[in-house]
């Protein structure tokens, strides 16, 4: 049985200067632009057709729960340092620390998403759900759907600092691509998160 | 890892710092801002600005765009022309409703 090879994975390709998976995730990150950006393009169109925002009267930072997003920002804006400082341990070559770091950056996702519960149980006690007006299932839809964003970050992650890592052994430069791969993906989850939290919570 | 690739990494080590102080003292920022009350066109303008500054330094320094290759900037830049069009088209349409132009 022959084996395929791909090719490109560490050196860069000739015609795009860079590794063929670095190209590739760019592109991803392109398309995910114009996912985002559809959604974030509705939620403009139907908020400026409505006689007021939120639709039930007061302010959004006064119906959202501003502290714990802003926690949350927080909290996202730290695991993309952790990220980095995972990346820049691989270059190093120092494989514990990029456990530790990546250990770190999963746990933040976690914490991201655990303060995310309180926010949704919250709303979903007072019977906003996404049916309730206009207003909730935008905020439902758009962090919903970072949620399940931040859900792929920690499974890609997971898989990079468990089971992943054997190919630190055999090719650690094709690991530690991997790694800048997945940090530019979980970099991408922290700047939508950096738009919707001022356009939803205190706009 | 040769050992210039080590010194490489260690000389950006303090930049990742700095711009992650930067993204929580501007966080602080637009939270502090948002309690001012300013008028609707202000805060979204202010809002929006310090949003563009954060992304731009998450983009810059954490995604090594600032010094990335020409194809990256090319797929980027059709990027953002196609998402500039996705946000305009749709809103275009409801101007035109409410101006009451003709054909709406």
């Amino acid at each position: 049985m022959s084996e395929t090879v791909i090719p490109y994975v560490v050196k860069p390709h000739p015609v795009t200067g860079i590794p063929n998976g670095k190209f590739g995730i760019w592109l991803f990150l392109a398309s995910e632009v114009m996912l985002f950006g559809a959604l974030f393009s509705s939620y403009v169109l139907i908020r400026t057709g409505m006689p007021h925002w939120p639709p039930e009267g007061g302010l959004a930072s006064e119906v959202l729960n501003v502290p714990l997003a802003t926690l949350n920002t927080a909290v996202l804006i730290t695991s993309s340092i952790t990220m980095v400082l995972a990346w820049a341990s691989c270059k190093m070559g120092k494989l514990p620390r990029f456990r530790l770091w990546m250990g770190a950056t999963i746990g933040l996702a976690f914490a991201f998403l655990v303060i995310k519960y309180f926010e949704y149980t919250h709303k979903f006690e007072l019977g906003h759900f996404p049916s309730h007006d206009n207003f909730y299932a935008i905020y439902f839809t758009l962090t919903g759907l970072h949620g399940l964003h931040v859900i792929g970050g920690i499974i890609v992650n997971s898989y990079l600092v468990g089971p992943g890592t054997k190919m630190w052994a055999t090719d650690p430069e094709h690991f530690t691509n991997r790694v800048e791969n997945a940090g530019l993906y979980w970099h991408f989850v922290d700047l939508v998160w950096i738009f919707l939290f001022p356009s939803l919570y205190l706009l | 890892m040769d050992a210039a690739q080590h010194e490489d990494v260690n000389k950006h080590m303090g930049k990742y710092y700095v711009v992650f102080v930067a993204l929580l003292c501007l966080t602080a920022i637009t939270v502090g801002v948002s309690y001012l009350h300013l008028t609707r066109p202000l805060a979204i303008t202010v809002a929006l600005a310090i949003a563009c500054i954060k992304a731009g330094m998450v983009a810059a320094v954490f995604m090594h765009l600032i010094s990335e290759r020409k194809v990256i900037y090319a797929v980027l830049i059709l990027t953002a022309l196609f998402f500039i069009v996705l946000l305009a088209l749709p809103n275009l349409t409801t101007f035109e409703h409410h101006s009451g132009m003709p054909g709406t």
